[in-house]
């Protein structure tokens, strides 16, 4: 499988959601921004495949969607 | 014109009661006409249990308030005899709208299910919804209904006893006394009764404030619920667009927390808000305005001894899913079964104590799923904020992301999962029908199977054998023999793979056992739990 999964995958969106809003409880923005560089570098190395993670950066920095 | 809630629809009037040398003892008193109160005394006026009523006012309350009605609070109306005229009165609406500062990011449809009687949702104002109740009440009564409303009769102290429970109550021709077997406090958020007996209410407030506004104008938006994140015209907070009957709109605005209450509520101040919302060009007349505040909090528990508590008096959620009105419904509808068989000496106390671990269940989903979606609405740190934005960012573009959103998640009944009342759960039959869940309905010829159960407990037989009539644990049980042949919606939801099943149905609806074929004695125990009768024995 090298093609990045942008279909629902979650069982429980929510209760994902509600983990990972968690982790983050009480913590600093210095701190927040170091959690999630570790969770991406963790999920990263999960998937592994270099093509999917090559399409989900590029996905990721997509700027011309964001709000300004 | 005069508004329904500007109308007393139960004025005061001298009772001989208040004229009575000792106290008259009444089987059940409900503090509160609200959709609650009135629910709750219906489905026990329904059942033989004769009830009083006490409301501190006499008419519906004013504003739309609770507006928008599930699916399982319709068929709830449906046995209380208010389902059509509560359908056939509100709007009925499946499409949504998800904005985020300028952009329309996505549409969802909840796409309702086929084969049902009722929708998803209807949104109707809950004055209609009061006024239909008090319709519903007064048409018992002129059927000889064992039922009453004492409008401006408001309850000063309560005294509990063993038996029963004293009531001091105030009305504009001074105080009198009550004695009730059974109280069953419905008295809203603020509940006094609450309060009177000292109990706790603990939980969570939410730092914010929510400007709501029913406005009267002939608009062209679509019959859809809208829901904006940090609108242009609304910046850093949220605003929800939703359409009523008479052409009523709802408009939810999220103010934030440091704000002068009295002040914003003041015309000059919400209809700029409006026009800038709606366009200038709009015409509206405002009916109704308000500021809310929430919290999310329930009682630690609900029952204490001849007292009973539900609704809003129980249990504040926050009120995105609509969370509110229908849970306090669910409660009554667990409730009043269980207390009519308990009055009637069919069931002991202990069954009440089942609504308890039920109704407190219900209340911390709801109480969960609130609490997400405020966090999600209201993010409140920099980095819950950054992650919302985030996903509604990529919900623009890519569908994975769209269950992420999460503008509320409407109302659905809770399943009872290991509730005290379950038995045997064949759980090869299809995962939705099982043991604590409620009934999915389904079509039945030019009828529907939820209207052909009974009011009290009901076996459904579906392809396999088994006995006309029944009667076990003291109990007559409505036998339902059906054929899923030709009826795909039935064997979808009831038999899966399986050729038949059996299904013991308690008077709410919900599943108490299942099986694939009927066992007479396995039908025994599972009835004799569901009533919190020992196993194999009588009621002590």
């Amino acid at each position: 499988m090298s093609d990045l999964n942008l279909h629902r995958n979650l069982q429980d969106p929510d209760g994902f959601y509600a983990n990972l809003m968690a982790v983050h409880d009480g913590l600093s923005k210095a701190e927040s921004d170091a959690l999630n560089a570790r969770l991406i570098l963790i999920l990263a190395n999960h998937i592994g495949e270099e093509a999917v993670l090559a399409r989900a950066l590029v996905e990721a920095a997509d700027l011309s969607h964001q709000p300004g | 014109m005069t508004k329904i809630f500007e109308t007393p629809l139960y004025p005061y009037a001298r009772h001989p009661d208040q004229d009575a040398a000792t106290p008259p003892r009444h089987k059940v008193v409900i503090l509160g006409a609200g959709p609650v109160g009135l629910a709750a005394a219906i489905d026990l006026a329904q059942r033989g249990v004769p009830v009083v009523v006490l409301d501190e006012n006499d008419r519906v309350s004013s504003g739309s308030r609770a507006i928008c009605f599930a699916k399982r609070t319709l068929e709830i109306l449906d046995r209380l005899g208010c389902g059509d005229v509560a359908v056939d009165k509100g709007v009925t609406w499946n499409k949504g709208r998800v904005f985020f500062d300028e952009r329309d990011i996505f549409q969802f449809n909840l796409l309702p299910e086929e084969g049902h009687h009722r929708p998803a949702f209807i949104n109707l104002q809950q004055y209609y919804l009061e006024q239909f109740l008090v319709e519903r009440v007064q048409a018992l009564a002129a059927e000889g209904k064992p039922i009453e409303i004492r409008g401006r009769n408001r309850v000063e102290a309560i005294g509990r006893h063993s038996d029963h429970v004293r009531l001091e109550i105030e009305t504009p021709e001074g105080p009198y006394e009550l004695q009730a077997e059974w109280l069953i406090a419905c008295d809203g958020a603020n509940s006094p009764t609450r309060r009177m007996m000292g109990l706790d209410f603990v939980g969570r407030v939410f730092e914010d404030n929510f400007l709501i506004a029913d406005v009267v104008m002939k608009a062209d938006f679509p019959t859809e619920r809208w829901f904006w994140f940090d609108p242009p015209f609304n910046r850093g907070q949220s605003a929800l667009l939703h359409r009523q009957p008479d052409n009523v709109w709802r408009i939810d605005l999220q103010l934030g927390w440091d704000i002068d209450r009295q002040a914003e509520k003041q015309p000059d101040r919400v209809i700029p808000r409006l026009k800038a919302m709606l366009g200038e060009d709009v015409e509206f007349e405002l009916e109704w305005v308000s500021i809310y505040t929430f919290q999310c909090r329930r009682m630690a528990k609900f029952r204490h001894g001849r007292v009973i508590f539900a609704g809003d008096a129980a249990h504040q959620v926050s009120p995105f899913g609509a969370r509110g009105a229908n849970s306090g419904i669910q409660d009554t509808d667990n409730l009043c079964w269980k207390l009519a068989l308990v009055l009637e000496g069919g069931a002991s106390e202990r069954l009440l104590d089942s609504y308890d671990w039920e109704r407190v269940y219900g209340a911390d989903e709801n109480i969960m799923n609130s609490t997400r979606a405020t966090e999600f609405i209201t993010p409140k740190s920099e980095i819950s904020r950054v992650f919302r934005n985030a996903v509604l960012d990529l919900a623009a573009r890519h569908d994975f992301a769209r269950p992420l959103v999460n503008s509320g998640r409407l109302s659905i009944p809770c399943i009872y999962d290991d509730g005290p009342l379950n038995t045997d759960d064949d759980a090869d039959l299809p995962m939705r029908a099982r043991s604590g869940a409620p009934l999915p309905d389904a079509p039945l010829g030019d009828d529907w199977l939820l209207g052909a159960l009974g009011s009290g407990f009901t076996l459904l037989a579906i392809d396999t054998p088994c006995p006309e009539t029944l009667r076990m644990a003291g109990l007559d049980v409505t036998v339902l023999r059906l054929c899923a042949q030709d009826n795909p919606d039935l064997a979808a939801r009831y038999l899966g793979d399986h050729p038949s099943a059996i299904y013991l149905v308690r008077p709410d609806h919900h599943v108490a056992a299942r099986w694939t074929r009927f066992d007479a004695a396995a039908v025994e125990g599972a009835l004799q739990r569901s009533i919190a009768m020992p196993q194999g024995g009588q009621n002590v």
